[in-house]
């Protein structure tokens, strides 16, 4: 179908035309953590002087910056991201490289949950429009918006972990989804109450719509209606909110994973800023800007998808 | 026997804002089998309501009391499953708006094949097909081609036709036509009357054709039914109430037709006056206010239905005009 070509082709364009968003990304983050005060290696006591000189000198942190900056770009052109400040022996690609995959599976998995119990929520919602279970679904709702991940982990810790011994408080083991539960709950639950609330608030309005009624006067049976009808022109407002609660994800699993004790790379942007680790951050700002580009062009995809009026022009 | 459509003592009221608004008021009203009836009235005279109900369409806030059956089946009551079994097959409706009517994110081809999948049980490749041999019947041009279009590539015209279309796809008894061609240009509105005709004459399902406009009603139908504020006033042959209409209000909206060959009024032309609104007192004969012949009777005792001489010609008027 020649749809599906133009999708292909407005995809890759858009990805050819981000490289020099991402590239201006690096330049701004690279000069904004120099300028900001202190150094990888200031610590509580004071390095004696011919360390720190040594220890600038090994790093390269003794040239002047518009150096730095040309093997920082030179180096990450081979796919490499230097090593790492303060974690020895260590290059930063290494360290993404074990603590993405965590990361990756934690977030998509409450990416996941969000999407499919939000929008199940958000019609179910809809349907009892102004009844008990409508109310119920949306008190529900702005509870899940008003508190915050680091409040919900420690409680749901606290009650499935220690009262009830159902679940491990934290810790990680590999392919060890007990592990997650708490976890993906913590993170997914502020995206779902938001999606719910949009599902559920567009699908109304489509429910009232003139090409709605003709489907119900054909005789259609209402999960008919509903699902094939109703859904993908009431999905439009998520598909505007993917890349908010991708970022939401993002930020939420910075602060869980530390609670939850998961070795993912959530912790290293906030040590990596802390420890003025120069390059961990610039990897982990890559790494998230490249994330949030791709979502923001998937996002453009679903949108013609949901609505075949919208036009792919790049 | 009884009739295909038989409506009785229907009314509806709307809560709405806190205010109850009266739309249908003690209808009745039948439709035979092959029979075609042209419903005629101003603006917000309850004349799209009576067949949503027919339809079982009402909207939520919509209070309904009365009889509708279908085929000797009732349709006021009944859950949503019974009435699937004749809507959308046995009984059908094409809207007036065909802009805004069709499901903007499925093809042509998918929207009119699932009618013939969900009814008549076809794999989606028969009902495809069936649905290609209707468009070309309803003379869409290059069905083909049309099958994998979107609504919005095809024009307002097609997009009726298409809706026609959809509503012939299960061989139905009654297709209620409401407002047709209202929302389309002046030159499509004939092509789209002209195939409501052929389509009948060729399938011989019953009609029911709503429109505020005499002249378009008038080449269609057998018999007209011209409501005002909710309810009958006067049900006639079509010749008979062209020649003789009985209620000053029919001969009013008779004058309002401009001309049948000149060109056609996108709006009715109004009337002197308003019609009711809702929270007026609902006595009397609601028309009086704006009759030349209203006495202090027509004020305080509503007029009843009644036969009016001639063929099942029936008017709600005290004073009406000689035959
Ligand atoms: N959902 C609703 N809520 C409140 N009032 C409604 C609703 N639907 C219809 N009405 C009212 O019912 C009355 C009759 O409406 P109806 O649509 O039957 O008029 P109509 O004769 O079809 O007019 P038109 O020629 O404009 O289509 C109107 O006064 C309208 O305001
Ligand atoms: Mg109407």
């Amino acid at each position: 179908m020649d749809r599906l070509a133009a999708m292909r082709r407005y995809f890759l364009t858009r990805l050819a035309g981000a490289v020099p968003t991402l590239f201006i990304i690096v330049t701004l983050a690279f000069f904004l953590i120099r300028a900001a005060p202190g150094g990888p290696f200031d610590q509580e006591q004071t390095l004696p002087v011919e360390v720190m000189a040594n220890l600038q000198k090994a790093y390269g942190l003794d040239q002047p910056v518009w150096t730095q900056y040309g093997h920082y770009v030179g180096a990450l052109l081979h796919g490499d991201f230097g090593p790492s400040f303060r974690y020895k022996d260590f290059s930063v690609t290494e360290l993404i490289g074990q603590g993405l995959p965590v990361t990756f599976e934690l977030g998509s998995i409450a990416l996941a949950s969000a999407l499919i119990l939000g929008v199940l929520i958000g019609i179910f919602a809809a349907l009892r429009h102004n009844r008990a279970g409508d109310y119920a679904a949306m008190s529900l709702a702005v509870v899940g918006v008003a508190i915050p991940s680091f409040v919900v982990l420690p409680f749901l810790g606290l009650l499935f972990g220690i009262y009830l011994h159902w679940l491990p408080v934290a810790g990680w083991e590999p392919a060890s989804i007990r592990h997650l539960i708490l976890p993906v709950v913590a993170l997914a639950l502020p995206p779902l109450a938001v999606i719910a609330r949009l599902v559920r608030a567009s699908m109304l309005e489509v429910l009232r719509s003139h090409y709605i009624r003709t489907a119900i006067a054909k005789g259609l049976p209402l999960r008919t209606v509903i699902l094939r009808h109703a859904l993908r022109p009431a999905l439009l407002p998520v598909a505007s909110y993917l890349a908010p609660a991708v970022a939401s994800i993002m930020t939420g699993s910075l602060v869980v994973e530390s609670i939850a004790g998961l070795p993912g790379i959530g912790r290293y942007m906030v040590q990596g800023a802390l420890n003025r680790d120069y390059t961990l951050v610039m990897g982990m700002v890559i790494i998230y800007s490249a994330l949030l580009i791709v979502m923001g062009l998937l996002v453009d995809l679903l949108y013609a998808w949901l609505d075949p009026r919208v036009r792919l022009d790049s | 026997m009884e009739p295909l459509l038989n409506i009785e003592d229907l009314s509806v009221d709307y809560t709405h804002g806190g205010m109850e608004i009266p739309a249908v008021r003690q209808v009745s009203l039948a439709v035979a089998a092959r029979e075609s009836v042209g419903i005629v009235g101003e603006s917000g005279s309850g004349k799209t309501q009576v067949f949503m109900a027919a339809m079982g369409l009402l909207a939520a806030n919509a209070a309904v009391r009365g009889r509708v059956r279908f085929e000797g089946g009732d349709i006021l009551g009944v859950g949503a499953e019974s009435l699937n079994r004749v809507r959308g097959s046995k009984l059908t409706m094409v809207f007036q708006d065909p802009m805004t009517s069709l499901t903007p994110h499925l093809t042509i081809g998918t929207q009119l094949a699932e009618v013939l999948v969900c009814h008549a049980g076809r794999s989606w490749r028969e009902a495809r097909n069936a649905a290609r041999h209707m468009l070309d019947r309803v003379r869409v041009p290059e069905p083909e081609r049309r099958m994998s279009q979107y609504p919005h590539e095809l024009s307002g015209g097609l997009r009726q036709r298409v809706m026609i279309g959809m509503s012939l796809l299960c061989e139905p008894l009654l297709v209620i036509a409401d407002e047709p061609t209202t929302a389309l240009d002046v030159t499509v509105q004939a092509h789209i009357i002209d195939l409501l005709g052929t389509m009948r004459r060729e399938l011989g399902m019953a009609l029911v054709l709503i429109s505020h406009d005499l002249g378009v009603v008038a080449g269609l139908t057998d018999r007209i039914l011209v409501m005002y504020a909710g309810r009958i006033v006067e049900s006639a042959g079509a010749a008979e109430l062209f020649q003789q209409a009985r209620h000053p209000y029919t001969a009013e909206l008779l004058k309002c037709i401009p001309s049948l060959t000149g060109p056609r009024q996108q709006r009715m032309p109004t009337l002197l006056g308003q019609p009711p609104r809702p929270g007026d007192p609902d006595e009397g004969c609601a028309f009086a206010p704006r009759c030349a012949r209203a006495a202090p009777r027509c004020r305080t005792v509503r007029p009843p239905l009644e036969d009016a001489g001639g063929s099942a010609h029936r008017v709600a008027c005290h004073f009406p005009l000689p035959s």
